[in-house]
């Protein structure tokens, strides 16, 4: 069991645990994530690490509700308990100092970009950060990617914030600019990924993708994620989450995401369905959240 | 046969050969193709007696040389025929501390029963078979006898909970040692768990013989991934560990790399199974993960091992209409289980011999509609000495399906091996050991079962993790290497 030491929305839907967790804590670097599970009866799923302290034993996961774990996941507070945390998984990202780095987060990808923004930072590049959300709500971590940014761009999709349009906007005007980038890293929704790739393909600048396929064990058994390189089958737990972007198979990943979808949404349908009656039978009681978790199951 | 050996049985070697090898009850095959309900039933005690009666007692039993635990075969079976079931399970743990799954999924043809002196007359000793009734009668009673050895002060690490790290941990703590083991997963076993599916394996029976460790003194912690989590240095130089077996398992299935492989709907065997068997899938809504719905569906399953066989077997229990294997040779080279091939084809799956996929076939929105296939001869030996499968030309058709489940074999887990320096590796990527003693190219680190030899059975890795006790009794007593 793992312990939730404080839950905070950084947005709507989009909700920061700090989780104490003491030997991922020591050894969490940037690019790698947890995967857990909830309850006994949960899916086990892959989550960003945004940041870890090793002193105090804590890692700190940032979820964003899309399907049924993660919308449960998201209900969770402060000393409630998670079932399972295994990590950290994945292959670390590559920080060196590369000269200039344009470090890209779309959406909660940000939580992911962020420590790998800070790692270069560190080891002595120039960072450029462009974050990207839909409208102003949604963007997240502003003040923490600044401060390990030498400029940072924020664009929002209806312009609500900062400036409208999307992060490839941002990339192609400083590539027009002539500013000289010699690695992008670009975490986010699979599309922006791919755009970002095709962007810079054309100029030749090495770009990195953290990759998010469908996951079960996470530690190199099931080859669940397996994701398209250069026309052949690699995995993203052990071989990945980062690639090389221009390699990247976007579509095929789109597709393998979308194989679930059926399911995930009768999972989600019935939740709700659970979480109004359960409301309407005992809007006075209050039910802790673990008791609505195990209430909910039945 | 010497006096200190004198035999109980009343009767005389030539009339044991007269009595029938005695028949395992089982789940009618029409019926348990719909559930996943164990499909062997068990012996009852009389069925137990009757069938130890038949053991020949040999001299030199060549049983117990071919079992890669060396169970004392011979010596349980005498005490089945006098009723001490409760002995006999004594005598199998002191060589093996898994008889109830060993009894379950050893394959005995090519082991003990194969050896079987009857068997050059009649069928030989159901020796599986009666190992899994004293185990499980031993459970039924809740008589364990826990041993409890003098402790020794010494510390050893497991890593990884399958049927080696098991044994493993189970010879250390009877011979004084503190063991813990370190198990990715949430749930401790291995491929006990993961792989190998409840109507071949109750994973109550699992979850009773790790109980048993636990009382033993074994200590467990899930959710560690060694080499991520914690790696082999640190545990010996940080957490005070003078020992560490690996023993992490089969790794990342293997695919043909064809046209097509990454269709929706083509499943590696080692996922398929995961979501069945750990994931529970095949219980969703009320379990979360979900699976491909198999109702009324053609499903295939490439290859021919035990992998294979389990995965196309849950797919039938799944509801899939029409249930393929489809294996590039003929059935004298098929390496699954003999009695799990006996059983597949009484529950209705249709063995495609001789054949292989060369591609999968899309809908145009990337889902799986069929294979194309191939049909095959066999050539000369190849480097397994196998007859190498040649495909025939001319001989292609079109096999409509919408779920393939790939079952071909699995490749190394690099983990382990790239986050601990000084540990070699052979060209596969597998962890090089001493097939004696199991010893690695680094102090204090031992290894076996699929993390060195690649996939095998469940019997060899424990084997190996028996070996690995005692050499690491050794070393911890007598710290040379």
């Amino acid at each position: 069991m793992f312990k939730i030491v404080h839950a905070q929305f950084l947005a709507p839907g989009i909700k920061r645990f700090v989780i104490e967790a003491p030997r991922i804590a020591r050894k969490q670097k940037p690019g790698q994530f947890v995967i857990l599970r909830i309850y006994e009866e949960g899916e086990r799923i892959p989550v960003t690490i945004e940041n870890s302290d090793p002193e105090k034993g804590t890692i700190n996961i940032v979820v964003q509700a899309a399907g049924k774990t993660t919308t449960l996941l998201n209900s969770l507070e402060t000393g409630d308990l998670i079932l399972d945390v295994v990590g950290p998984l994945g292959k670390p990202s590559e920080i060196k100092n590369y000269g200039t780095a344009v470090v890209v987060g779309g959406g909660v990808g940000t939580a992911m970009a962020y420590p790998t923004a800070a790692a270069l930072k560190r080891a002595g590049n120039r960072v450029l950060s462009i974050v990207g959300a839909r409208n102003k709500e949604l963007v997240i971590l502003e003040s923490e990617m600044r401060a390990v940014s030498d400029a940072l761009l924020i664009t929002t999709d209806d312009g609500s914030y900062a400036d409208k349009g999307f992060v490839t906007d941002k990339l192609r005007q400083l590539i027009q600019n002539g500013t000289r980038i010699d690695l992008v890293v670009a975490v986010g929704p699979i599309v922006m990924m791919k755009a970002v790739s095709e962007l810079t393909r054309k100029e030749n600048i090495h770009t990195v993708v953290s990759l998010n396929p469908i996951m079960i064990d996470g530690t190199g058994m099931c080859g669940g994620c397996r994701v398209m390189i250069d026309g052949k089958s690699e995995f993203a737990c052990v071989d990945g989450p980062e690639f090389d972007g221009h390699k990247v198979n976007f579509d095929v990943l789109v597709q393998r995401n979308a194989m679930y979808r059926t399911a995930e949404q009768q999972s989600m349908e019935e939740y709700k369905h659970s979480r109004e009656s359960e409301h309407a039978c005992v809007a006075t009681s209050s039910s802790t959240t673990s008791s609505s978790l195990r209430g909910e199951k039945r | 046969m010497s006096p200190a050996t004198k035999s109980n049985n009343p009767l005389l070697p030539k009339e044991r050969i007269k009595v029938p090898r005695q028949l395992m009850p089982e789940q009618p095959a029409q019926e348990r193709a719909h559930n996943f309900e164990e499909v062997n039933l068990g012996y009852s005690s009389e069925l137990a007696q009757q069938e130890a009666l038949r053991c020949l007692e040999c001299a030199k039993p060549t049983c117990t040389d071919y079992c890669p635990v060396g169970i004392d075969v011979k010596a349980f079976v005498q005490k089945i025929v006098i009723g001490d079931f409760l002995g006999a399970a004594a005598k199998i743990r002191e060589a093996n501390v898994l008889p109830a799954i060993t009894g379950r999924v050893c394959p005995q043809e090519d082991q003990c029963e194969g050896k079987c002196l009857l068997s050059k007359k009649v069928k030989p000793l159901g020796i599986g078979y009666l190992e899994r009734f004293v185990a499980d009668y031993e459970q039924r009673m809740g008589t364990h006898i826990v041993p409890h050895a003098t402790p020794t002060g010494k510390k050893v690490a497991v890593v990884g909970s399958g049927p080696s790290g098991l044994t493993v941990a189970g010879d250390l703590i009877q011979k004084g040692h503190q063991v813990r083991v370190f198990e990715a997963l949430h749930e401790i076993g291995g491929v006990l768990v993961y792989g190998i599916p409840e109507f071949r394996l109750p994973k109550q029976i699992v979850r009773e013989q790790i109980d048993y460790m636990r009382q033993m003194g074994v200590e467990f912690e899930t959710d560690v991934v060694v080499g991520r989590t914690v790696t082999i240095d640190e545990l010996l130089e940080e957490e005070g560990y003078d020992a560490v077996y690996i023993g992490t398992g089969a790794g990342l299935p293997q695919f043909m790399n064809i046209r097509g492989e990454h269709l929706n709907g083509v499943y590696s065997a080692n996922e398929f199974l995961t979501r069945i068997n750990l994931m529970k899938a095949y219980k969703f809504p009320v379990y979360d993960e979900p699976m491909l719905d198999l109702h009324g569906k053609h499903v295939a399953v490439i290859g021919g091992g035990n992998t294979a066989l389990d995965a196309i077997r849950s797919a039938l229990r799944l509801g899939a209409e029409k249930a393929y294997v489809i294996y590039r040779r003929s059935d004298a080279e098929m390496p699954a289980r003999a009695e799990e091939v006996h059983h597949a084809r009484q529950e209705g799956i249709d063995f495609q011999m001789l054949t292989a996929p060369v591609e999968f076939l899309s809908d145009g929105k990337g889902w799986l509609t069929g294979a194309r296939c191939v049909r095959m001869e066999l050539g000369e030996p190849d480097a397994s000495g196998r007859r190498r499968p040649v495909p025939k030309e001319g001989s292609e058709f079109e096999l409509p399906l919408s779920v393939a489940v790939i079952a071909i074999g699995t490749s190394a887990n690099p983990i382990v091996q790239s986050t601990t320096p000084g540990l070699d590796t052979n060209k596969r990527g597998y962890i090089q050991a001493s097939e004696e003693t199991q010893r690695t190219t680094r102090k204090g680190v031992f290894a076996g079962g699929d993390i060195v030899t690649g996939a095998a059975t469940v019997i060899l890795a424990m084997g190996a993790g028996r070996r690995a006790a005692n050499s690491i009794h050794e070393y911890l007593t007598t710290a040379a290497w």
